[in-house]
């Protein structure tokens, strides 16, 4: 389209101008600060969202770095939409997408597992034999769930005999909600279970039990259902004015707290679990279980040295501080996400914190400055407690409220806005997080 | 939210919608505000009787503009638990009030032009 720009504005010439003027806005691109030239060899195990972002960030930064991704799956999962997949809110396919969809051009994906670090030599050896050095290492490998801990379950059982297990994947996920779904027809008693170990997003195993509870509910059969909460210690959730909010809830909706029940073994054939408790181990009768197992540090960290010696010992987790996330005695190795020896953390709002830290942490290495970003622990939870409503929790280590949105959204109020958030901005944020963007 | 700049939204916005069609929604609100602020310098006047009329899609875009939050979010009025909650409802459904009369205004003003005193 031509436009005289002697001649009066008609209507064609209008509507040229206004196409013009989104086109500008649509190819205006970010400036970013100039690139640090380096010829850096920096290793990311692990292609998650800490890993993902990160390289992104990078990539950016710096100029010339050869950064390499090591991770055996193809898939990229979006690990926050698996609690709405086993709610029959969303289908599977909504948390799956390729990992090579969101990484940057000029860094090279290896799909092996990383077999072994050695921290000494400054090498990382792939399954297939491969050594590359690095001069920077990020773990980011996530965790491993240990299904094998509980006895008497494996995950085929998952959607038959009342057996849900949403954190095995999307799968099982959607294999949780046809077992959940039955659950909330039939009615009967429910134990919603989570594990003693250190675990990704603790708000999960009380969204499940929310959100079926209240599937039930709405399908009229609130008098049919016996919903348990099984805690793993004296408290329903690591910040005490949450727990506190939650217990009151559970009131409110008639959903019984069980204090310091361990999932232990299932007898799927006779639908009875068995709890370690203090006062010794308790079988409990169900006709829907919902199982978290114990979760863990993947092999290649406990194997490679890099696990506190003295802290979660039977999980593994890597040795850092918990501000700079840089381990504590190799300097030239940081932990990112899941995988870290922090306190808090293991959920992708805490990763979109992080990735911001140990990028910091990189490139003034690289440059020779003083890093200025520091990690405070904060997690982000945003706790649905129906279909419809949530509480966005935010917190960091010192069990402090953290709200982004003081006294416009409160923290611990049921509100539709929070919901909206995670269902419609939540994988948004998350996948401009992806991106390096957010 | 650690960071809010407009980068920051805009890229959350381009994955809510899919970048295409995020733009493309963008490039429509701006033509149809263009060709709205085209037809009332071309008027040189507001045209009351048209707006009057424009008024009366007003309601259905309040309701339509809720109605699709609601349908694409598993929600319902009864969850609307908060202040936050209520005046967030009330701004999509004003936004599709606004909306919805500004667009028939233009068409009406677009299809039937005012005649002009010779």
């Amino acid at each position: 389209m031509t436009n005289s720009l002697n001649a009066p504005i008609g209507r064609r010439g209008f509507l040229g101008l206004a196409a013009g003027g989104a086109a500008l806005v649509v190819s205006t691109q970010e400036t970013n600060a100039a690139a640090i030239p380096t010829n850096a060899k920096i290793i990311i195990i692990g292609a998650g969202a800490g890993g993902t972002a990160l390289a992104n960030r990078l990539v950016d930064r710096l100029d010339g770095a050869e950064i390499t991704l090591i991770d055996p799956r193809p898939q990229h999962l979006y690990q926050p939409g698996l609690s709405l997949v086993a709610a029959g809110l969303k289908p599977a396919n909504y948390v799956v997408s390729k990992t090579t969809d969101w990484l940057p051009t000029g860094v090279s994906l290896i799909t092996e597992k990383a077999a072994a670090i050695d921290p000494d030599k400054k090498t990382v050896t792939t399954e297939s034999g491969q050594i590359l050095a690095y001069d920077f290492l990020v773990v980011a490998p996530g965790l491993v769930l240990d299904h094998d801990a509980i006895d008497g379950f494996s995950l085929d059982m998952v959607g038959t005999n009342g057996i849900g297990s949403l954190y095995a994947g999307p799968e099982y996920a959607a294999k949780t909600w046809q077992a959940a779904s039955k659950y909330t027809e039939e009615g009967g008693i429910g134990l919603f279970t989570r594990p003693a170990t250190e675990m990704k997003c603790a708000g999960a195993p009380l969204k499940h039990t929310f959100l079926i509870d209240d599937i039930a509910r709405r399908a009229g059969n609130a008098g049919k259902m016996d919903v348990h909460y099984m805690a793993n210690n004296n408290s329903l959730f690591g910040v005490p004015i949450v727990s506190e909010k939650v217990r009151m809830l559970f009131g409110d909706r008639g959903i019984t707290p069980n204090y310091s029940h361990v999932l232990k073994s299932i007898d799927a054939g006779a639908k009875r679990a068995t709890f370690t408790t203090e006062n010794g181990e308790v079988e409990r009768d169900y006709d829907y279980l919902h199982v978290i197992p114990p979760q863990r540090a993947p092999e290649v960290i406990r194997q490679s040295g890099l696990s506190w010696a003295d802290k979660w010992t039977d999980q593994g987790w890597v040795e850092c501080d918990k501000t700079t996330l840089r381990h504590l005695r190799y300097p030239d190795i940081w932990a990112l996400g899941d995988v870290a020896g922090v306190p808090k953390g293991k959920t992708a709002a805490s990763v979109k914190w992080q990735v911001v830290v140990v990028e910091d942490q990189i490139v003034s290495t690289i440059a020779g400055a003083d890093p200025t970003e520091t990690y405070n622990g904060y997690t982000s939870c945003p706790m649905i407690t129906r279909v419809g409503r949530a509480m966005l929790i935010e917190f960091d280590y010192d069990n402090n409220l953290t709200p982004s949105f003081p006294g416009i959204i409160a923290p611990l109020e049921e509100l539709w806005i929070s919901w909206l958030m995670k269902e419609v901005a939540l994988k948004a944020t998350y996948n401009a997080m992806l991106r390096g963007k957010a | 939210m650690k960071e809010m700049t407009l980068s920051t939204f805009l890229a959350v916005f381009e994955e809510i919608f899919g970048r295409g069609l995020f733009w493309a929604m963008v490039v429509a609100a701006v033509i149809v505000t263009a060709l709205y602020l085209f037809v009332l310098i071309r008027d040189r006047a507001v045209s009351w009787k048209k707006f009057l009329f424009a008024q009366i899609s007003m309601p259905f875009g309040f309701v339509g503009a809720i109605w699709f939050v609601m349908a694409m979010t598993h929600s319902h009025l009864t969850d609307l638990g908060g202040p936050v909650d209520l005046i967030v409802f009330l701004m999509v459904g004003v936004g599709g009030a606004i909306g919805a009369a500004i667009l028939v205004y233009t068409i009406e003003s677009l299809l039937s032009p005012p005649q002009k005193p010779e």
